[in-house]
């Protein structure tokens, strides 16, 4: 059993690295052939090259490290609000009905056109920014919240009442602990929403961070920057998804069956 | 002394601007530890039934007492025991047994203890620490019963407990069932619609009729002691058997006409 599972994985990776290298691939080709200009599309080596001299400079990490905390503050304020509020939802019909029909209404709200009232209400200062990645998440995550509490087995709520929980101690001994893992994974997928319009937020009013960094290549052309603004962004996404997962394994072990023994 | 009575109980759902009649008019009596089974077609309102007795439902209408004094809503005075085991996956053996002691805020080491004398009456010695995901189905039965008996329940209300079950690990599990009625004098209320089970088990079978459903006959079942896989060849068994059967089969044909 332990040995399948860990062939399977390795063959799983595997074709994850096949994937990415014939993506590279394609982009050596297509850019060291001189078949794409590059102001269309840069070598992987000028790329490296320019992360390199952005690290040597310290804008990379300074625009990295800019972007990341808007991340996180604007996120942890929407976790903050929604985690409670999707929870009381999911345990309230009354309260469910007072606040899902907005919430229904709001999540359909293109964060985009936000902007404009956002920057009319808070200015261009960092509040405006975690306004925005607030906007697009809280809604989603307060649904998703909701949905994976009220998703609980019944019939351990049912087998904990009868075994003489009350209301509040069925809460916190079962439904707590049994949504966890449901709750990790809402919070790991809105964490990479939240990045998606923290590029929103710094393309339209921002001075540093890496969404700003990527609008003002394009100024320059500096295609090369652009690039290397994605693929940092994309790395930064998949170390906190691999970051979520590591947690999720290490709050709920009894959860993926990864630690089967025989 | 009668240890729990259920007087006139009945269900009706509204279904789509229908009403729908599960139990009618039920009423039984369990005494001081008796194991009772109720057998019925399935579809009679049997779950129904238990669930209103374990506080789970509520009653239309009537009135189910313990000890004389009505109850509504779950208590850990009516422990339960479902096919689907319901333990929980976050919770080791030996903290799945302690769960109802925890609510009821006994101090660590007494719950240690009580969990440890039940967890070897279900003979689940050495997986004190095991997860629930590592466990056979027939092991994770043994794991909720011994929950529900370590909390010391006045009765013991058990739904099918063990349908789930592969037919061998079924009698096993039959068998350290009575095992355990004979050693612990549990008053037990068993639902079932497997009539080897029931009569292999209980000491009264309350039959139930097709929905909406009623109590049909009441047989007593007079066994050797102690009860075991052997019993289920012995004549008398097999006379009480055929009498259920043939209760079931005219229920069953009536069902038909109903149609």
């Amino acid at each position: 059993m332990q040995k399948k599972l860990v062939k399977g994985l390795g063959t799983y990776r595997l074709l994850s690295l096949i994937c990415f290298c014939l993506i590279l691939l394609a982009w050596c080709f297509a850019s060291y052939s001189g078949s794409v200009s590059d102001i269309f599309l840069p070598t992987p080596t000028s790329v490296v090259a320019k992360i390199a001299s952005m690290a040597r400079d310290g804008t990379l990490w300074a625009n990295c490290r800019e972007s990341i905390s808007r991340v996180m503050i604007g996120w942890l304020w929407s976790v903050a609000a929604a985690v409670p509020m999707g929870m009381l939802m999911a345990n309230s019909r009354k309260f469910s009905a007072f606040v899902q029909p907005i919430i229904e209404f709001a999540r359909y709200l293109p964060v985009v056109a936000l902007v404009p009232l956002t920057l009319l209400y808070l200015g261009i200062g960092e509040n405006q920014k975690y306004t925005i990645i607030f906007l697009g998440t809280f809604f989603q995550l307060v649904l998703m919240v909701c949905d994976t509490v009220s998703g609980v087995d019944r019939n351990m709520i049912n087998a904990a009442r009868t075994l003489g929980a009350s209301r509040a101690q069925v809460y916190r001994a079962v439904i707590l602990p049994a949504s966890l893992p449901g709750l990790m994974d809402d919070l790991r997928l809105t964490v990479g929403w939240a990045w998606t319009y923290l590029v929103v937020a710094e393309m339209v009013a921002a001075s540093n961070g890496l969404g700003y960094m990527i609008l003002k290549s394009q100024r320059y052309l500096a295609t090369d920057t652009i690039f290397a603004g994605l693929i940092l962004i994309g790395l930064i996404g998949l170390i906190t998804d691999w970051l979520f997962r590591l947690l999720t394994r290490l709050v709920a072990p009894w959860y993926e069956r990864l630690a089967d023994g025989k | 002394m009668i240890k729990l009575k259920v007087e006139h109980l009945s269900k009706t759902f509204e279904n789509a601007g229908r009403t729908i009649e599960a139990i009618s008019d039920v009423s039984l009596e369990i005494r001081q530890s008796e194991f009772v089974m109720i057998v019925g077609p399935s579809g009679c309102g049997k779950t129904t039934l238990i669930n209103i007795i374990g506080g789970l439902e509520t009653a239309s209408s009537g009135s189910v007492l313990l000890d004389g004094k009505p109850v509504a809503g779950p208590g850990a005075d009516r422990g339960m025991v479902f096919q689907g085991y319901s333990l929980f996956p976050w919770l080791t053996v030996q903290k799945n047994v302690e769960f109802g002691l925890k609510m009821k805020r006994v101090p660590a080491a007494q719950r240690a203890e009580t969990a440890r004398r039940y967890i070897e009456l279900v003979g689940l010695q050495g997986f004190e620490q095991a997860l629930p995901k590592q466990l056979s189905g027939g092991m994770k039965q043994r794991v909720a019963i011994a929950r529900t008996l370590a909390n010391e329940p006045e009765v013991l209300l058990m739904d099918e407990p063990f349908g789930a079950l592969d037919a061998q690990t079924r009698v096993v599990m039959q068998e350290l069932l009575a095992d355990i009625s004979r050693r612990t004098g549990t008053t037990i209320l068993f639902i079932t619609h497997d009539i080897d089970e029931a009569v292999l088990l209980g000491n009264r079978i309350y039959v139930m009729s097709r929905r909406p459903g009623r109590i049909r006959d009441l047989v007593n079942v007079d066994l050797p002691e102690p009860r075991n896989h052997h019993s289920l060849v012995l004549p008398e068994f097999l006379a009480i058997k055929s009498r259920i059967m043939e209760m079931l089969w005219q229920e069953s044909q009536d069902a038909a006409m109903d149609r």
